[in-house]
């Protein structure tokens, strides 16, 4: 490091632009999850989750308040703390609200996985690059999961390639929650979410209704 | 205003299991008697949050109340109309009305609440007396009822 750069606190713990497929990297989750787990997908994976799964506990976050996912999350957690809710976000949305974070932490919610799926861009306005990918920060790297462990989270991984992602959600899904795991994925071109049916409004009471029912 | 017991008490007889704030200055010294209280708290970092934890909250079967100072109220706008007009989640929020109390103020959160609050549609009562209490309950059972948001502003001095 020359004396003109400033010195950096975080290290590149992984490089930069190796990323795993998204879709197989959401079929690994979807193996592991729990008969009684909620799944809150939003943006990109409320796009690809209802093609890989088909469950009374998924809830699709569409429309949505970028950025909210993850305390819409924490909600259902601390109301049901017996039943395990992952959230699903982007690197996007999660900056969008990175104070969540410390929220999350602060509300011992150990029931909560946050997923954060990074692919550096913003998808669904066209693939322009957020502020923690753009180039003027290299080589320095923004790591969501430092950046949880610093927030006060327990538990946080990164993975970059499937492999390492297949071998080691197991683990990564063990760990003392609340958990954020940071899947670095490639970004899909051509960005299409449809709205999911049937409305909102229906989708709502039938999602509260199966939180209320099922265990 | 309010004597943060009173307070308690009330919120606690309404069934709230939950309030999600980020207090102002008139709403914080209600926090031990809150802590104290079988409502639990959840501390936000910001007010857009509040919304989304209730409306989480509500969706697992909490009853959760949202407590913010009208300036959140501003920050919070994406949140709030996403929660209680695309999801239709009827929370109910007590809301910090900064400076109402201070006549002739030029601060710009006290002129623009209330239009903010009617530009949104919802349904608000302001507590500026003691037997206010009693309105705030009065409101919010009917809000619950009928299954829409409501809002109550909490008369304040200072900025």
């Amino acid at each position: 490091m020359t004396a003109q750069q400033p010195e950096r606190t975080v290290e590149v713990c992984t490089p930069r632009f190796r990323r795993m497929p998204l879709v197989p990297a959401l079929e690994v989750l979807r193996d592991q999850r729990r008969e009684n787990e909620v799944v809150f997908t939003s943006m990109g994976s409320a796009r690809e989750w209802p093609k890989l799964s088909q469950h009374a506990l998924d809830f699709h976050y569409v429309p949505s308040a970028m950025g909210q996912a993850q305390s819409l999350a924490l909600g259902i957690a601390l109301a049901q703390p017996n039943r395990s809710v992952t959230a699903i976000t982007g690197d996007g949305s999660l900056l969008m609200n990175l104070g969540s974070l410390v929220t999350i932490a602060a509300s011992g919610a150990r029931n909560l996985t946050v997923i954060v799926l990074e692919n550096g861009i913003y998808e669904v306005t066209g693939g322009q690059q957020t502020a923690a990918a753009s180039a003027q920060l290299a080589p320095a790297h923004v790591d969501f999961a430092v950046m949880a462990l610093a927030a006060g989270i327990p538990s946080a991984r990164r993975f970059h390639d499937l492999p390492a992602w297949q071998a080691g959600v197991e683990q990564a899904l063990r760990l003392p929650g609340p958990r954020v795991i940071v899947l670095a994925v490639e970004p899909v071109e051509g960005y299409d979410l449809p709205m999911p049916k049937p409305a909102i409004g229906e989708r709502v009471t039938r999602f509260r209704t199966t939180l209320a029912t099922s265990k | 205003m309010f004597a943060g017991e009173a307070v308690a008490a009330t919120l606690t007889e309404l069934g709230v299991t939950h309030v999600v704030w980020l207090p102002d200055s008139a709403l914080g010294p209600w926090e031990a008697a809150l802590e104290a209280s079988p409502v639990r708290l959840v501390r936000v970092c910001r007010e857009g949050e509040a919304w989304a934890i209730a409306a989480g909250l509500y969706l697992g079967g909490a009853h959760p109340l949202v407590m913010i100072q009208n300036t959140g109220l501003f920050e919070s706008g994406d949140a709030l109309r996403n929660v209680l007009f695309d999801l239709r989640i009827p929370l109910y929020a007590i809301i910090g009305y900064r400076s109402y109390l201070v006549p002739d103020s030029p601060d710009t959160a006290r002129r623009f609440t209330e239009p903010v609050l009617q530009a949104w549609g919802l349904d608000h009562i302001l507590l500026e007396r003691r037997e206010s209490l009693a309105e705030l309950a009065t409101h919010f059972r009917a809000c619950e009822s009928e299954g829409r948001p409501g809002v109550a502003l909490l008369a304040e001095g200072k900025m």
